[in-house]
């Protein structure tokens, strides 16, 4: 079940994503099961979040617009990380900022023992490009990449986002300039309106879409990144069972994140790395990296022609 | 907290509306205090996906019972109506910060509404239990919707009913009567859940008339144990705002931090 990912040895692939983990889930099962820890994404200076309602259910899928509310770096340097210190994972801390020295500050900042990686999400809106997100651009990916890589020795992971049509370009950019593996990806931008008062649901107007009903389409990204970078991909998108977690191994992932799914069952994790091992006896594999990429396509049908779609 | 399977004991039709359902839980029983919810997952398909938020309704510790009364609003909600005797619910709980009493306090002023009956009906045993008097003023759309009137005499408290039917249940007419039975019998804290109006016009009586007061509120959740961010609401918090996770800063706050219902 051993992986590693950028340097970060990990005891299986299975790890939460950002913003649906916290300190709450150790009452709930021993977090040394899991592959790695991540927190939900630090600001360098406490953020108060967006106004409500932050999240509304879709089709086997739910919107959220959090909008990052966090107690800013200075806090999680004192209480989380010395907390999960007492677990048998690597920490890996999620950093957000709105400009490129932010990053690098906090890059810096939370550089410290008890941290195993940095994964920077560069996939919400910024304010050095219009609200954009610097994952929307390769160019703008590698800049603020490679400003951060210059001011840390940590793994990099680069988070990516689904709402650009430049995916692989993004991650080839991440990885030229440093980053030591992608996450793929955050969520998708999305909306939904109550019909009977005609207010969007949630309080920020738009909102990310996760869950289940993403999963074909950051499947698909996770199949079409592997194609073009060498760097591992964690595969992060509506994974609910051993089985989604396999398929995007399958598609080129070599570890994932789980979600939504620790709203839907809070011992998923537990259950998907189970079914994992259960997996592997089954198909008698010895190692779940033999899984990565393993996608059978025949020649005819191969990437560049699929995607012509 | 725990997750774990319940069995369904019985689930009927009290109205047109609600149901009242009664989960056997013993492992979990001798936790739970009113105004704690639970997450219940209504159906095993990804239709409704999330959980859903339910307040406990009724602890029978003795045959190690929960019970919750719902109101049959969406789907989640409509799932759980089609359950029957003898199936498992997943339920992960007990939930939050319940209501809290104060050994100096003797009688309790209780005003709620629709869904929120349910959440004060432990509230009544409780205080019951602990030789504090209760009275309620509940309001509904109908009397067929006020369900819990009967438990909660036979919890202790004195109850007055109001509804929209009869004309009676408007804000106004309420703030009289909370009024009334805050001078004629000299109480001691309020609480309310379930309507925000109500909510509004309680916490300024709170604030005039200096008497502490409790309220239950409901925010969409994700996670339900303080993870995720998504069921926060400001709060005033000794004249600061502060964004406060409703699973598990609350549901019960203090009726003077509250800004936005
Ligand atoms: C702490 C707490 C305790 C509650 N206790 C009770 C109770 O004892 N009895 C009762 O009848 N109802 C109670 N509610 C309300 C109950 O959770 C909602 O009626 C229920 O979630 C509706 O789900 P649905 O799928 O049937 O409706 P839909 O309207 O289809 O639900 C759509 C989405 O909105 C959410 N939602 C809708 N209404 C509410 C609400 N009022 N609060 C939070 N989320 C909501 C749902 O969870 C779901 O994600 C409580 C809510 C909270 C937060
Ligand atoms: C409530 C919520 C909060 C989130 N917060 C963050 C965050 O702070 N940082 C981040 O990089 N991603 C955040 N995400 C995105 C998730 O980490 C993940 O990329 C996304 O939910 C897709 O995975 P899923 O379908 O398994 O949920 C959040 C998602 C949810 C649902
Ligand atoms: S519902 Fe997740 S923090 Fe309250």
């Amino acid at each position: 079940m051993k992986v590693s990912i950028g340097g970060v040895s990990m005891k299986n692939p299975v790890m939460p994503a950002s913003g649906t983990f916290a300190e709450e889930t150790a009452q709930i099962f021993d977090l040394s099961v899991l592959g790695a820890l991540v927190t939900k994404s630090v600001t360098k200076y406490p953020r108060m979040g967006n106004r409500g309602p932050r999240i509304a259910e879709t089709i086997a899928g739910m919107i959220n617009a959090v909008g990052i509310q966090s107690k800013g770096s200075q806090v999680i340097r004192e209480t989380s990380i010395p907390f999960y210190q007492q677990f048998n994972s690597p920490l890996i801390v999620s950093i957000s900022a709105d400009t490129a020295d932010e990053f690098v500050d906090l890059a810096q900042e939370l550089s410290v023992p008890g941290v195993a990686a940095l994964e920077i999400n560069i996939s919400c809106p910024n304010l050095e490009d219009d609200g954009r997100s610097y994952a929307m651009d390769p160019t703008q990916t590698y800049r603020v990449v490679d400003y951060i890589r210059k001011s840390t020795q940590l793994p990099l992971y680069a988070k990516l986002t689904p709402n650009t049509n430049a995916i692989t370009e993004v991650a080839v950019a991440a990885e030229a300039a440093g980053a030591d593996a992608v996450v793929v990806a955050n969520t998708m931008l999305s909306m939904v309106i109550d019909v009977e008062t005609r207010k969007p649901k949630v309080g920020n107007i738009m909102g990310g879409l996760s869950g289940p009903c993403t999963k074909p389409v950051i499947l698909r990204m996770v199949y079409q990144v592997y194609k073009k970078v060498g760097i591992p991909i964690i595969g992060c998108g509506g994974i609910c069972s051993a089985e989604d977690a396999i398929e995007y191994m399958i598609a080129g992932a070599s570890a994932v994140q789980v979600g939504t799914y620790n709203f839907v069952n809070p011992i998923g994790m537990v259950d998907i790395i189970q079914g994992m091992k259960e997996y592997a006896v089954r198909h008698r594999i010895s190692s779940l990296s033999d899984l990565v990429g393993s996608v059978c396509v025949d020649e005819q049908t191969r990437i560049d022609k699929a995607a012509a779609y | 907290m725990k997750l774990l399977q319940g069995t369904v004991l019985s689930n009927t039709w009290v109205s047109p509306r609600y149901k009242h359902m009664s989960i056997h839980a013993p492992e979990i029983v001798e936790e739970c205090k009113a105004g704690q919810f639970f997450h219940l997952k209504c159906s095993d398909s990804f239709s409704p996906l999330l959980r859903r938020p339910m307040s406990i309704y009724k602890i029978v510790k003795k045959e190690g019972e929960i019970h919750f009364l719902y109101l049959i609003k969406g789907e989640g909600t409509k799932c759980l109506a089609n359950m029957h005797q003898g199936d498992q619910l997943n339920m992960f709980g007990p939930l939050g910060n319940g209501f809290t009493l104060q050994t100096e306090w003797h009688s309790l002023l209780i005003v709620a509404r629709g869904v929120g009956l349910a959440t004060m009906a432990p509230l009544i045993d409780m205080a019951t239990k602990q030789g504090i008097a209760t009275y309620a003023i509940l309001s509904a759309r109908t009397k067929g919707d006020i369900l819990s009137a009967d438990y909660m005499k036979e919890c202790g408290a004195e109850v007055v009913s109001l509804t929209d039917e009869d004309r009676d249940s408007d804000v106004e007419h309420v703030r009289k009567m909370v009024e009334n039975v805050i001078d004629s019998k000299s109480i001691d804290a309020l609480f309310t859940c379930g309507s925000k109006r109500l909510t509004n016009m309680l916490k300024g009586i709170s604030l005039q008339r200096k008497i502490p007061g409790q309220v239950a509120m409901e925010e969409n959740m994700g996670c339900g144990s303080g993870m995720c961010f998504c069921c926060v609401k400001p709060f005033n918090r000794g004249g600061e705002i502060v964004n406060l996770r409703v699973c598990s800063e609350g549901p019960v706050f203090q009726l003077e931090e509250v800004m936005e219902l």
